[in-house]
């Protein structure tokens, strides 16, 4: 089999006394939805604040396509093409949706060290981000700033912003939160879509969108994964209806 | 663009009444308000550099005193040398030549900035506030305890210096020399605020969490911002000298810090005129309250109280609404 898009061999961190990340393996395949769920506090952003480069990992490595990115800081994995939604959305407020996906799209060229040309009139900038906008649904709501969008705006925006960078994978902390049944439902089509474009880690609390999306589900409960596994295989584990899915009754 | 058509008045309202202050003193015979109105055009011209870094990229530097004052030296010994004639450095002479001296005042303001930039943008929130005042402290006890330009006495000029075609020892003359540096000033905020450069400025203020994610490094962001706004502020340094005809360590004093920072708030922090607005308020209060009373800047205390609890925005927040970022 080809090798992953990203791979994660034996990562481990430690906050204090607690096991966040226990020695944690993961890969990503191209062209799948590899879900990420596990119980409130199980370690699952702090899986992705590592791969992101927002945090440090104690040890392990981690490779996104076939390099080794362990030393490389948030910006510079963006540019190699991973591309992260928070799980509380984090924007620029003051900026409108519009110019929240510019920042991205000027970040992707790698042009943020002009100073003359006025970005508001700068079609290379607003075209590609209109477009990213279109895409999940967020157009008409180009001009609003970011701090007036609702919740679930704002995790559209999110994946906008992921969409415009040109992202090789996406690493998407609880897309769906906030949204209401109507537009998970959307999300979910849009997701179903966008595997083919770049693979998703896909960390979500709404079982049936990640039923109906994983090509493989991880089952993360206190800092380690207790089955991987296809959305049969982990439904019928009976460990992992003990921890974890039993929970949801 | 963006356009706000009532701050658009604003800004040329304030414009045009600073253009006219120092003409009609002029035709009253009152030369003094013609130093006062190019006082607030210096004033307003170092908020301008710290505007941008303070205002633009949220970055509050207790420390911009330090270019504001080698700004100042710049022109001082420059001049000192020209008139006494003697080599300055590595057998170069002086110079009177304002553009010469500007040059060098801004080259330097921009090295110096970034040797501080490296440092202290490190560091956020307090701990950049506090270690910028230090870098501006420390040169200002060097300036006090470095006797060949005159110490803790300060340095006079004993002729301002020269700008071709254009005679400095004429007050409306130098006023409209750094008028025009203003209105530059400004020019190049607004041109860079609204470009990629600015984007990313202002997204390093608003959330560099966020600026990070988009694969945009804040660092580097922030100290080309911190050398651009270190250089503003140090050819209105440069002319601040060319003034009072003086320069002492006082111009590199944390008061000096403290006060750009009281003009960008007053007059409106990180919109394109606050500065303009903030030292015009400013420099009226010091002249009428200061005539008045020893402690005028107990009532400029208040009122900048006033301006914080119900007018964030200054002057040009409370005339002009809130900034629309588009
Ligand atoms: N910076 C930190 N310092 C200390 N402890 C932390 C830190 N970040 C997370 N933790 C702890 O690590 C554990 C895992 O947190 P994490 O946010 O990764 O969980 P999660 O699986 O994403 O939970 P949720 O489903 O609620 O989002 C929690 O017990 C949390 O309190
Ligand atoms: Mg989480």
């Amino acid at each position: 089999m080809a090798e992953p898009i990203l791979e994660i061999r034996n990562l481990n961190k430690s906050f204090g006394a607690l096991k966040a990340t226990d020695n944690v393996s993961l890969d990503l395949r191209a062209g799948e939805i590899h879900a990420l769920i596990g119980p409130n506090g199980a370690g699952k952003s702090t899986l992705i604040h590592q791969i992101a480069g927002s945090l440090r990992p104690g040890s392990g490595t981690i490779r996104f396509l076939g390099r080794d990115i362990g030393a490389l800081g948030v910006p510079e994995r963006t540019r190699l093409g991973l591309g992260r939604t928070f799980q509380i959305s984090s924007l620029a407020p003051d900026y409108s949706a519009l110019r929240n996906v510019m920042l991205a799209v000027q970040a992707r060229q790698g042009t943020s060290f002009r100073f003359l040309k006025p970005v508001m009139a700068d079609r290379s900038l607003r075209e590609p981000a209109l477009e990213a906008l279109e895409r999940v649904g967020l157009a008409e709501r180009a001009d609003v700033p970011a701090a007036e969008l609702s919740h679930g705006e704002r995790r559209q925006l999110e994946i906008a912003i992921a969409l415009a960078l040109g992202s090789k994978a996406f690493l998407l902390d609880e897309p769906m939160a906030g949204m209401g049944p109507e537009g998970s439902k959307a999300l979910t089509t849009f997701l179903d879509g966008l595997r083919a474009e770049a693979p998703i880690l896909l960390v979500e609390h709404d079982m049936d969108a990640v039923f109906a999306l994983a090509d493989r589900i991880s089952v993360l409960v206190y800092g380690r994964i207790i089955a991987t596994g296809t959305v049969d295989e982990i439904r019928h584990n009976p460990d992992v209806r003990q921890a974890y899915l039993g929970e949801e009754g | 663009m963006m356009g706000n058509p009532r701050e658009s008045i604003l800004n040329l309202v304030l414009v045009l009444a600073l253009a006219a202050i120092p003409l009609v003193a002029t035709g009253m015979g009152e030369p003094f308000y013609v130093t006062l109105a190019t006082r607030m055009a210096i004033l307003a011209l170092a908020a301008v550099g710290l505007n941008f870094l303070l205002g633009l990229g949220g970055l509050v530097s207790f420390g911009h005193a330090a270019f504001f004052g080698i700004g100042g030296y710049v022109a001082g010994i420059a001049a000192t040398h020209a008139f006494n004639n003697e080599p300055l450095l590595f057998g170069l002479p002086g110079t009177n030549q304002m553009i010469v001296i500007w040059l060098v005042a801004i080259l330097l303001c921009g090295l110096a900035a970034l040797a501080i930039g490296v440092i202290s943008l490190r560091t956020s929130g307090v701990y950049f506030i506090m270690i910028t005042l230090a870098f501006a402290q420390m040169i200002y006890y060097f300036a006090i305890s470095w006797p060949a330009y005159g110490g803790e006495d300060g340095l006079s000029i004993y002729v301002r210096n020269g700008f071709p075609g254009v005679n400095t020892l004429n007050g409306l003359h130098f006023f409209y020399l750094c008028f025009g540096l203003l209105l530059a000033a400004l020019a190049v905020f607004s041109v860079l605020r609204n470009s990629r450069f600015g984007a990313a400025l202002e997204a390093s203020r608003q959330n560099q969490q966020r600026l990070a994610a988009v694969g945009i490094a804040p660092f580097r962001v922030k100290l080309v911002a911190f050398a651009i706004s270190g250089m503003i502020t140090g050819l209105a340094g440069a002319l601040f000298a060319d003034l009072n005809r003086f320069v002492s360590p006082s111009m590199l004093s944390w008061h000096m810090s403290g006060e750009l920072i009281v003009l960008i708030i007053l007059g409106g922090t990180g919109r394109l005129f606050g500065p303009v607005a903030g030292a015009m308020v400013y420099v009226l209060f010091e002249f009428y309250l200061g005539g008045i009373t020893e402690r005028w800047q107990f009532f400029l205390g208040l009122i900048l109280l006033g301006v914080v609890l119900f007018a964030r925005g200054g002057v040009v927040g409370l005339i002009a609404g809130k900034a629309r970022h588009g």
